[in-house]
């Protein structure tokens, strides 16, 4: 099915970003319970799911040109966003050729690769039709591109990524495009383990997560990537809630109100995958951003009744840490009317095939 | 490009010494195959008089190939195993399943420079390591300890102008690991691949020159998902179920149709933990705590087999 983009809309701004009806179904709804605490929540990245998001390796959406620009625009004001350290060049170019080939497989319509020469090609040329580029280079000379080759194919994907260098029983966060991040900082973290940068997150450490995950991550094996869901809720549709530029969305959440907050609170959820790189042994973390305002949310019953539970039953410390304490009074306000007490089936499916009307 | 299987055909093989066999694969199908890095091995299950046998092998080709794999294997004396299914069976046109290439001994990106030690068929992996062009930017050296004769079998698979030294137990042509370590600019990362008594004393000199533990590095297959066969009897489905030795606990369940809750199959989420009834563990996950395994009441059948001959599980 060809998707329809929305080139126009924005992330900023008069914040002119909306989903639609397809878009809120196929939302990857993060809680299968009514409790939430965190795990080691990871499972095959299979193109199995409840959600259409879960279906290709990168998913490609209605967002697609639109948030590729507002990448553009956080760049442009601060090219360190995206950071690479000298020892990935391999890395860099393993990514290329994962998204390459995946996109190009998994959505023809809109990209397509062609590889010449021995041993299937070392010559490239690469169409990407919604952004309207082509181009030709040779694969692992850096020069036939006109930026790096981490750079150059992350300016046309949705959603941030970063490289982990596996080394020293352990991963070191050595690269990254980070234009869409839950308030945390690539400058601040680049070149940190994963317990360093892991660091500020509350009751996961005691719980021995970090542990785990680690020695899981570390043993992800080529052609058999992970995913994971991780959430947290921001004001307005915004993609760059960055440290660095904290004062542009920060007062933002003191303008929540009982009448406005259904549009403007948004549960934003990351999709995170995990692939082991082939010629680098580096591990591609791509962390895909979606959002969804709670009025879009409580279209499907199941979700609106859950999304109440989970964020009435939330420990304070997460409140505290993913920033919601100003506003969840609030939001829960908003919830309760919609939720009737039945038992629900575990799992994230909307168990709906439409939406209710909007209110 | 997701998969763990590999359908391959064998395209080239020829002797390189009387003990020595070199393997040319490519896809059975034509396709392209899964790139490799530097150090990388693959799974081969190789046809055995009676059973297949599960061998791991370096692939020697440049990193990145998609055309083909290369692979030398050496026959083992006295092999009824893979190296003699190999030598003796394996010709041009066969097909072989393996898995997915994974790479345990990649070269250390940040390194200041590389410096390897093989012994004799050792040299495997740094054949790749020499053809990885990061690798030999960065600087490298590879000292080579084997039988003076060999030098001429492995010169063929070194890149022209690859910065190699070859030793052999002769005076004068000894290599003296000690003083090889103890004149390395800082910043150098170790790679030793031979016999478990070079790899012990590499690891001894380098340990008894101050070399820091992140800068060694020996390889080593992961023991996979494999092990003694054992019964695992299912007490709620009154069932019971022979683990082969090349297969998981988790697969076997699966196999008799048994529904088993799992995420991760990997030994760290915690969503296939089960009871266990009767029989001792060999634990291999992430996930108990050292206090549970001690217990002895809960198994992950995903990765944990038993020390003994049969395990009794609450499924």
């Amino acid at each position: 099915m060809s998707i329809v983009f929305k080139p126009d809309e924005t992330f900023r701004g008069d914040y002119s970003y909306r989903n639609s009806e397809a878009a809120i179904l196929r939302f990857p709804f993060p809680f299968p319970e009514d409790r939430y605490m965190y795990s080691v929540n990871m499972e095959p990245h299979d193109g199995k799911g409840p959600s259409g998001a879960y279906r290709h390796g990168f998913d490609v959406d209605e967002h697609y040109i639109a948030e590729c620009r507002d990448r553009a625009i956080t760049l442009e004001r601060d090219p360190g966003r995206c950071q690479v350290l000298p020892h990935m060049m391999t890395a860099q170019w393993d990514t290329l050729e994962l998204l390459m080939d995946r996109l190009s497989t998994d959505y023809p319509e809109h990209f397509s690769l062609n590889k010449s020469g021995p041993d299937f090609g070392a010559t490239w040329t690469w169409i990407n039709r919604p952004l309207g580029l082509e181009q030709s280079f040779v694969f692992g000379d850096a020069a036939t591109l006109p930026c790096e080759p981490f750079e150059y194919i992350t300016r046309q994907a949705q959603g941030d990524f970063a490289i982990c260098d596996q080394r020293e029983g352990t991963l070191f966060l050595d690269a990254g495009m980070v234009t869409s991040q839950a308030d945390w900082s690539l400058d601040f973290n680049v070149g940190m383990n994963f317990m360093e940068w892991h660091g500020p997150v509350p009751l996961a450490h005691q719980a021995g997560v970090f542990e785990r995950a680690l020695k899981y991550l570390m043993m992800i094996r080529l052609g058999q990537p992970v995913r994971r869901l991780n959430w947290t809720m921001t004001v307005n549709p915004r993609l760059d809630t960055s440290p660095e530029t904290f004062p542009e969305w920060g007062p933002d959440r003191a303008s929540v109100t009982p009448e406005n907050i259904g549009r403007k609170l948004h549960l934003r959820v990351e999709l995170q995958t995990l692939w082991r790189l082939p010629r680098s042994n580096a591990l591609l973390f791509p962390i895909r951003c979606y959002l969804a305002p709670l009025d879009d949310l409580v279209r499907v019953p199941k979700w609106g009744k859950r999304l109440s539970r989970v964020l009435g039953n939330l420990p304070p410390q997460l409140v505290e840490y993913k920033g919601l304490t100003r506003f969840l009074p609030t939001a829960l306000d908003y919830l309760t009317p919609f939720d009737d007490g039945a038992t629900l089936p575990v799992g994230t499916a909307a168990d709906t095939a439409c939406l209710t009307t909007t209110i | 490009m997701n998969g763990s299987s590999l359908q391959l055909r064998v395209v080239a093989a020829a002797a390189i010494s009387p003990s020595l066999r070199h393997l040319q694969l490519a896809s059975a199908d034509g396709a392209p195959l899964p790139p490799t890095g530097a150090g990388a091995h693959v799974l081969f299950n190789l046809p055995g008089a009676g059973r297949a046998h599960r061998n791991a092998y370096s692939l020697v080709n440049a990193p990145g190939s998609r055309s083909r794999y290369d692979i030398i294997v050496r026959r083992v004396t006295a092999s009824r195993g893979g190296s003699a299914a190999v030598h003796e069976r394996l010709q041009v046109g066969d097909a072989l399943e393996a898995q997915w290439p994974a790479n345990l001994f990649a070269p250390i990106r940040g390194a200041r420079r590389h410096l390897m030690i093989a012994g004799g068929i050792g040299i495997t992996p740094f054949l790749s390591y020499l053809q990885d062009a990061s690798v030999r930017q960065t600087g490298c050296e590879l000292h080579v300890c084997c039988r003076e004769t060999e030098q001429r079998v492995f010169a063929p698979w070194l890149p022209a102008d690859a910065p190699v030294s070859f030793h052999w137990d002769n005076e004068g042509h000894r290599l003296d690991i000690a003083a090889l370590l103890g004149h390395q600019p800082a910043g150098t990362h170790l790679y030793v691949c031979g016999p478990s008594e070079l790899n012990a004393s590499v690891l001894n000199a380098a340990a008894a020159a101050g070399w820091p533990d992140d800068q060694v590095h020996t390889e080593h297959f992961g023991s996979g998902g494999g092990g003694e066969a054992f019964e695992a009897v299912l007490q709620k489905s009154g069932l019971s179920v022979q683990v082969a030795a090349d297969e998981s606990l988790l697969e076997a369940i699966e196999r008799i149709g048994v529904a088993t809750p799992c995420l991760c199959r990997g030994g760290a989420c915690g969503v296939c933990v089960t009871t266990l009834l009767e029989g001792e563990a060999e634990h291999r996950d992430h996930f108990l705590s050292q206090t549970d395994q001690a217990a002895g009441r809960l198994i992950m059948p995903c990765v944990s087999r038993s020390r003994g001959p049969r395990l009794v599980l609450d499924l």
